[in-house]
């Protein structure tokens, strides 16, 4: 057992480009992922009938397919459309849409129990559209929803484990070739583990420094 | 003697929610520097007239002007842009029954975030602006902490102070001390004590009938959405021309004379 982590251990250069790899994977993807939520959280709420259906279909619709299938339909079904990625953009391209719509929904959850009156000040104070989301409305979402996005990140980083498939260099497809050059398989899929709950504390950590700022202002 | 200007011109507002009229035919005009106290039973209409005003709610039939200008309508009889109504909105202040002020902003930081953001006026001028609103209300100790450590008397003061920070045309008041626990209430009514006598022109929905009587240039009340009667505090207070009127002040008449409101 000694000797298969040993293996592991010659093999950490290849481990640790996938962990590099899973890190910005993730980081660009949850980046990514939020900065869409903005776009949809207004369209969930929009007053027009039309724009609010459409956000929702999209919210529902992505989140109600498993993430391996989305990732499948990203990387070998948009050829068939005359789309075709490689496999680091359908990668980041498939962990990117499918989370904006929990980014979304999440952002939404935490915007309908906002108290409507300091929204209503930023009307009255000539606040409007895109500014008024922006300075008004947003910074008390991303504080109070700051925990449950932290989650959704650790679900992006768990999720882009899958993108192994499309033959994405990550933590996962390292771990994975590690074990099928070598048959060590626990010695490799355990370390694995281990540096995922590694860029899980980190995650961790930027949840609860959100929530000492979100603290100061409850 | 100067010319006495009107500052706000309500005709003939009406609005709806479904099948209640809310407010039916209300006008009223305010001169630049007086304060008018608008009182009536819950459920007359007092703050959905408010919120008529700067179109917060948007008025069914009526006009509504502001110096002169339409609210809400543009030249061509459409309604205003976005743009446009926070335009005009940002020369309407107001105060809210919550504070409504925004939580992940300082309190000098509420005061200053409008005026630059949507004024775009300079941020060092704002700034110097703010600390001596903050002085005025005498929060000046306040200045860095977030809306949640005050008490409700200081979150209202501070909407006062936000308002001001715009340099408002005129303030609207909606029902300011109604949230708040009695020992805290006169904190936020010398403060609104000081603008009524510094001139600022305001129109103040409210349930403090002292206040009214003391402060107040003009008394508008409102009754199941129409203004019943309007006249100084003197009149309304002592001898009001209406029934309605009359049993609204009895059910007051004791807080009154006790000196409690």
């Amino acid at each position: 057992m000694i000797h298969d982590f040993g293996i592991v251990w010659n093999e950490r250069a290849l481990l640790l480009s996938g962990l590099a790899n899973t890190a910005i994977l993730s980081a660009l993807a949850a980046i990514a992922a939020l900065l869409l939520g903005f776009i949809l959280t207004p369209a969930l709420m929009s007053k027009q009938r039309a724009v609010s259906s459409a956000a929702r279909v999209f919210v529902d619709g992505m989140r109600c397919v498993p993430f391996l299938l989305f990732a499948y339909i990203v990387y070998y079904g948009f050829p068939s459309f005359g789309v075709r990625l490689d496999n680091w953009t359908s990668g980041l391209a498939a962990l990117t849409i499918y989370n904006a719509a929990y980014m979304a929904e999440i952002l939404r959850g935490a915007w309908v129990v906002q108290p409507r009156e300091p929204i209503e000040a930023g009307i009255a104070f000539g606040f409007s559209e895109i500014k008024l989301f922006r300075r008004i409305i947003l910074p008390p979402l991303l504080l109070s929803a700051g925990p449950v996005i932290g989650n959704q990140m650790i679900q992006i980083i768990k999720d882009s484990a899958f993108l192994t498939i499309i033959a994405l260099p990550e933590l996962t497809h390292a771990a994975s070739s590690i074990q099928s050059r070598h048959y060590v398989p626990f010695a490799a899929f355990i370390t694995a583990v281990f540096l995922y709950w590694g860029l899980c504390l980190v995650i961790e950590a930027g949840v609860s420094s959100i929530g000492r700022v979100a603290e100061a202002r409850r | 003697m100067a010319e006495i200007k009107k500052v706000l011109d309500v005709a003939g507002v009406s609005k709806r929610f479904g099948d209640v009229e809310v407010l039916s035919d209300v006008s009223f005009q305010v001169d630049k520097g007086e304060t008018i106290c608008v009182l009536g039973p819950s459920g007359s209409g007092k703050s959905t007239l408010l919120r008529c005003i700067n179109w917060l709610e948007r008025p069914d039939a009526g006009q509504i002007y502001l110096n002169g200008e339409r609210v809400g309508i543009n030249g061509a009889g459409i309604i205003m842009s976005d743009r446009d109504l926070s335009q005009i909105r940002t020369r309407i202040g107001m105060v809210f029954q919550h504070f409504a002020l925004w939580p992940h902003l300082t309190v000098l930081q509420n005061l200053m975030e409008a005026p630059v953001q949507v004024q775009k006026r300079p941020k060092a001028e704002v700034r110097d602006e703010a600390l001596a609103l903050l002085a005025k209300v005498g929060l000046s100790e306040k200045r860095d902490a977030f809306p949640a450590r005050l008490s409700g008397g200081q979150k209202q003061r501070v909407g006062i102070a936000r308002a001001l920070a715009m340099r408002p045309d005129l303030l609207l008041f909606d029902e300011p001390t109604s949230a708040l626990d009695p020992e805290l209430v006169g904190e936020v009514l010398v403060v609104m004590r000081d603008l009524a006598r510094e001139g600022m022109t305001m129109v103040i929905v409210t349930h403090e009938m002292g206040f009214a009587r003391e402060a107040a240039t003009r008394v508008l009340f409102l009754d199941r959405g129409r203004a019943v009667e309007t006249g100084s505090p003197e009149r309304f207070f002592s001898d009001p021309e209406t029934e309605r009127a009359r049993q609204f002040l009895q059910r007051y008449a004791g807080d009154i004379a006790n000196g409690r409101r």
